[in-house]
């Protein structure tokens, strides 16, 4: 079994260590520390973290006003309050100015859990890529998510990084290469390949390992960076196997199914299935029932392999 | 670098009235644009601009300058004219507002002009921004000073009031705003549009030292500007009562005049009232 780890876990860690080797480096959090889990920067360097208090919409300018000065923002709160009671502080004055302001959102997804829809941000995707100059990355796991936040620290612009409450499966290691708008392949077969991102990487990995009992070889594709989309790849693999699925832990619209869905039908059409959230709000429950009550289960995405087989055969 | 040269009052009013007259051929040039609230700031930057700041036209990224934040986005025309008058940019430019290609956006972008410190024109941010530099400067040890310009009307906005309890809270004694205090807002009478008196008890409520003044009375402007770099542990606003449209008779209290610009004739009877 693979060590579970959550994503935001490892975002704490990581400001640490970067924290330690960049002054430049500034944490602002909206009331939220702990869950973010910024609160361990926060003890560290109590200079350079500012409690903002439960105000998003000033936390995300103050964060803009940093680093007009230099600084290296990174700005924490739930997805739902970052991107959706921010969204135009973000859109108007960070991307439509350029500033170096990273965006660390925790709790998104229906993986947040009990806490219900109001909490559980699935949307959030959408609407920051849609910003124009945005970044926006979704790490699979805890390995990868420490590598997403060293290479926002080295990246001069506005960028958005998708964390998670629950844990998830480790299924990256060390060693391999992060690149921002490189995805990654996991696994490769002949007969179809599932586009994913975040929490839903691990179950297509379960998903490939279930299609190859049955005979059917998948390709894996992990798609860490939702702007810009690799192209390249994703026509590379669409040539090969002819037959594509997306997982997501997100709504169908604007989310990882739009994005290759629209790359695609540009540069090479092919049969796509979506695993996604289909025009329905979250719930209460622990999120193993939530994945199942939403189709986000390896079983939803065998299915749906099966599915878009059937129609490139026609 | 090179000291901008402080004016005496009679050489700003001069320079102020020289504002206004840019001001007014841009916007008849433009065919689009906010005369209303970028005559009611004038005097307020000038006095900013030509005497308080520290900054220098040539080297506008020059990390030491004071900075000035025009939060009320849509009065960029004064702030324009004060930059290329003060050589910013070449004062030909000023003809291009509004145009494609031109340097001078709608609204403000700090992309394209140089001595604009952030992009504005959605209103009730700046504030926050201006926090934000604040607490760099704290950050960086230096002592230069942020200005923040916002509307009355602007003030409606919710995330003024958490950044002027984070700046409180924060101590940005380096923080200064001014609030230009005209009365109107787009749809009427600050009053008819939304209760939003009594200011200065707002503001000293959220722990701020507050200024009033008459924001078209040099001295007490010069006065204010000295007066809030002398406090400490706490931010200051400077509460300007203006008069929207000041300087051009029809236009001066005249809801209508907020976001439209003069026809050719009546560019013509603004400029020779500002002689
Ligand atoms: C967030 C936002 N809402 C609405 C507008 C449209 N708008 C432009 S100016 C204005 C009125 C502003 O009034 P005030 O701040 O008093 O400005 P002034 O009187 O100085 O022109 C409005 C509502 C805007 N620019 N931004
Ligand atoms: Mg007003």
């Amino acid at each position: 079994m693979a060590e579970m780890i959550a994503t935001r876990q490892a975002y704490g860690d990581a400001l640490l260590e970067l924290g330690e080797r960049n002054k430049d480096i500034v944490v602002l959090d909206a009331d939220l520390s702990k869950s973010t889990t910024t609160a361990k920067f926060a003890k560290k360097f109590p200079d350079r973290f500012f409690n903002m208090g439960v105000a998003e919409a000033n936390m995300m300018n103050t964060a803009a006003g940093l680093a007009t000065c230099g600084k290296i923002a990174f700005v924490s709160s739930f997805s739902i309050f970052a991107t959706g009671r921010a969204w135009e502080q973000v859109r108007n004055t960070i991307c439509y100015s350029g500033l170096n302001v990273k965006i660390v959102a925790t709790h998104s997804g229906v993986s947040v859990g009990p806490d219900g829809a109001s909490h559980q941000c699935i949307e959030d995707i959408s609407l920051m890529r849609t910003i124009p100059t945005m970044t926006v990355i979704e790490p699979c796991d805890a390995v990868e998510t420490k590598k997403a936040i060293y290479a926002a620290v080295n990246y001069d612009g506005p960028m958005y990084i998708r964390l998670g409450r629950a844990a998830v499966p480790v299924i990256t290691k060390k060693e391999d290469l992060f690149n921002i708008g490189k995805a990654m392949i996991l696994r490769t077969g002949k007969d179809v390949a599932i586009v994913a991102c975040g929490a839903l990487v691990s179950n297509s990995l379960v998903a490939a390992d279930l299609l190859s009992k049955e005979g059917i070889e998948a390709t894996v594709v992990n798609m860490h960076t939702l702007k810009p989309v690799d192209h390249e790849t994703l026509v590379k693999v669409a040539k090969q196997v002819n037959a594509i699925v997306t997982a997501e832990q997100h709504v169908l619209d604007g989310g990882l199914g739009s994005a290759v869905a629209c790359a695609l039908s540009r540069n090479y059409p092919v049969p796509i299935e979506m695993i996604g959230i289909d025009n329905r709000f979250g719930q209460s429950g622990e999120p193993d029932i939530l994945f199942r009550e939403y189709h986000l289960l390896s079983e939803d995405i065998v299915l749906a392999a099966k599915r878009v087989i059937e129609r490139k055969k026609k | 670098m090179k000291d901008i040269q402080v004016l005496n009052i009679k050489s700003l009013e001069e320079r102020a009235k020289i504002i206004r007259r840019y001001v007014i051929k841009m916007l008849a040039k433009a065919g689009s644009g906010h005369p209303g609230g970028s005559l009611s700031a004038v005097d307020l930057l000038v006095v900013l601009f030509y005497n308080k700041m520290r900054h220098n036209p040539q080297q506008p990224k020059w990390q030491d300058r004071d900075r000035f934040i025009l939060s009320k986005g849509h009065g960029c025309p004064a702030l324009y004219a004060i930059l290329a008058d003060m050589g910013y940019f070449s004062v030909d430019k000023l003809e291009t507002l509004r145009q494609f290609g031109s340097i001078l956006q709608g609204h403000p972008c700090m992309k394209t002009t140089p001595g604009i410190e952030i992009s504005s024109g959605s209103l009730g941010q700046g504030l926050s921004v201006g926090l934000g530099i604040a607490l760099a400067a704290k950050l960086d040890k230096k002592d230069y000073r942020t200005y923040v310009m916002l509307g009355d009307g602007e003030i409606e906005e919710g995330q003024i009031w958490e950044a002027a309890m984070a700046a409180s809270h924060y101590k940005a004694e380096n923080l200064c705003a001014i609030l230009d205090q005209n009365e109107l807002q787009i749809d009427g009478f600050i009053h008819d549009v939304m209760s939003s008196h009594p200011i200065p008890a707002k503001w000293r409520s959220f722990g701020w030292h507050v200024i009033e003044i008459n924001g078209h009375n040099y001295k007490a402007i010069i006065y204010a500007y000295n007066e809030a770099e002398k406090i400490k542990g706490r931010p200051t606003i400077i509460v300007a009562k203006t008069v929207k449209g000041k300087g051009v008779s029809f236009m001066e209290n005249q809801v209508d005049w907020h976001g439209k610009a003069p026809t050719k004739e009546e560019a013509e009877k603004a400029l020779t009232e500002l002689k």
